[in-house]
């Protein structure tokens, strides 16, 4: 049995969503929004006997970016996999606005991946594509694939193979597909890990405009400087389990949990910190 | 000891010379093994891409079934056309025992699991790649089938010169269905059979050569496509 009962002295690993600043709130407030609010709860996942994800609760709502932190091997990932409806849990529950994750409603969740997986097929195929499998009408592929490449700056490589760009432009394409089909939520893997400068600015931009548009945006990166340029809130996460959600300028000038105090700090937290964690958590 | 030499010459006087009984030979040949694989692909393409895709109980079997189906013995194949075509067989009806109809059922019934095995095999390494994202898309297994179908379009060009290798060079199977008519079901492997134990080997060579012929302009055509579209990624 993976899920364990709870302890009346342990804390639930609730984090309560955060409010966001009034400038991210979008332009267009659904009436009844498609995923949101996107909320998790229990959320085990297990492997050989190791709870990689160990009994979150989450939810995700308003406008914005939550940028997801911590060390490699914390989980991370998962969680995104897991909130996109990639991953089944092996105990506990993912719900977009109160129902589970469907097909249906799968492009209102965005997702791009840290290598970007892109079709056989040029840059502009890889978008027309993403639209039709979106149901957008045959006539309005094209106009919207372009109207995608062209906020990505690659529209003068539309008619290039999409493996032939560089891994830049190879994930700015992965982010304006992933934007043309207008997502609600889009969850972000380490898109920027090994880009150069550049292409890191580029892609931080498109980050940047989609949530103008109205896009809540789920990031997962290492990066400290970039939590700080684009974060409005920041979940830390330690051995499977959120250890803080803080409004970003608290999460860097006054960090809740010592983990994320020393991960701040620039110590590497080892196994010893499960220690700190255990003792963390049987504190009243 | 029998000297060839002259037999050579006179092969290669007759494709020089494009000898109209050769080349009704090569022209039905090329006929009913281009349907049979045109055929097979229409079956074998999207069956062999449904199997890398759909997870259902008994699939593992399945796939033993299918790849053990590569090796179907012609002649096998080629008795149970002729029983289901013979006039007092279920399909005696359509009168299409030793015709090139029933000889192209033949080739595709053998080319057939070639054509999936290998779709399967190509589309289910394409599938671990790709399985995220198209998840990310909502995409069903239909849509998931053509995408990946499409995507290994440069792959699966071997599958189907893999399959057209196989029916071209059938001999067992066509000859019992077709009854190597002249004429009419004369292809080139059982002219070659035929003019062989007749001691015609000039015609006999001079169809070997062209077989050998195509199934090299083939492969070469073939290998630069793919060598093409590697380059350029598609691949």
């Amino acid at each position: 049995m993976l899920d364990r009962p709870r302890s009346p002295q342990e804390p639930a690993n609730v984090v309560a969503p955060r409010p966001v600043p009034a400038e991210r709130v979008p332009a267009h407030a659904l009436p009844s929004d498609p995923v949101l609010p996107l909320s998790a709860r229990g959320l085990v996942f297990a492997r050989a006997g190791r709870r990689l994800i160990d009994d979150i609760d989450f939810t995700l709502e308003g406008a914005g970016i939550t940028l997801i932190m911590g060390h490699n091997g914390a989980g991370k990932s998962l969680l995104l996999r897991l909130l996109a409806g990639l991953v089944e849990p092996d105990a506990g529950t993912v719900t977009w606005n109160g129902r589970a994750p469907d097909r249906a409603r799968a492009t209102r969740v965005g997702f791009v991946f840290q290598k970007p997986v892109l079709l056989r097929r040029s840059a502009l195929g890889n978008v027309v594509h993403a639209l039709k499998c979106a149901g957008v009408k045959r006539a309005e592929r094209k106009l919207r694939a372009h109207e995608a490449l062209q906020r990505a700056r690659l529209a003068p490589l539309a008619g290039v193979p999409a493996r032939l760009m560089s891994g830049g432009e190879q994930q700015r394409l992965a982010l304006a597909r992933a934007l043309a089909l207008r997502p609600r939520v889009l969850m972000l893997d380490e898109p920027t890990a090994s880009l150069d400068p550049t292409s890191v600015a580029h892609i931080e931009a498109l980050a940047l405009e989609a949530v103008r548009a109205g896009t809540r945006i789920l990031f997962v990166g290492h990066d400290l400087a970039q939590a700080r340029r684009l974060a409005d809130e920041v979940v830390f996460m330690h051995s499977g389990r959120i250890a803080e959600r803080t409004p970003a300028a608290t999460f860097f000038d006054n960090p809740q949990s010592p983990l994320a105090a020393r991960f701040l700090a620039g110590d590497l937290l080892l196994d010893e910190d499960r220690k700190l964690k255990r003792e963390e958590e049987t504190t009243p | 000891m029998q000297d060839f030499s002259g037999e050579f010459f006179d092969a290669f006087k007759l494709v020089a010379a494009l000898d109209p009984t050769l080349l009704e030979v090569v022209g039905l040949s090329l006929r009913v093994s281009l349907c049979a694989v045109v055929i097979a692909a229409m079956v074998g393409l999207p069956l062999g891409a449904f199997l890398a895709v759909a997870r259902f109980p008994g699939r593992g079997a399945a796939v033993i079934l299918l790849n053990s189906l590569m090796g179907l013995p012609p002649v096998v194949v080629g008795l149970a056309v002729y029983l289901m075509l013979s006039n007092a067989g279920p399909l005696g009806v359509l009168q299409l025992l030793y015709t090139p109809g029933a000889m192209i059922i033949a080739q595709a019934l053998l080319v057939t699991p070639i054509v999936a095995a290998l779709t399967r095999q190509t589309v289910e390494d394409m599938r671990g790649e790709y399985a995220e994202y198209l998840a990310t898309l909502g995409t069903g297994p239909f849509a998931m089938v053509a995408t990946l179908l499409v995507d290994a379009r440069y792959s699966l060009l071997t599958a189907l010169l893999a399959g057209f290798g196989r029916a071209i060079a059938e001999v067992g199977a066509v000859i019992i269905v077709g009854g190597n008519i002249n004429h009419v079901t004369r292809v080139m492997t059982t002219t070659i059979a035929l003019e062989t134990s007749k001691g015609n080997l000039a015609m006999a060579m001079g169809l070997g050569m062209v077989l050998i012929a195509i199934a090299v302009s083939i492969n070469a055509v073939l290998m630069s496509l793919r060598s093409a579209a590697t380059n350029a990624a598609y691949g």
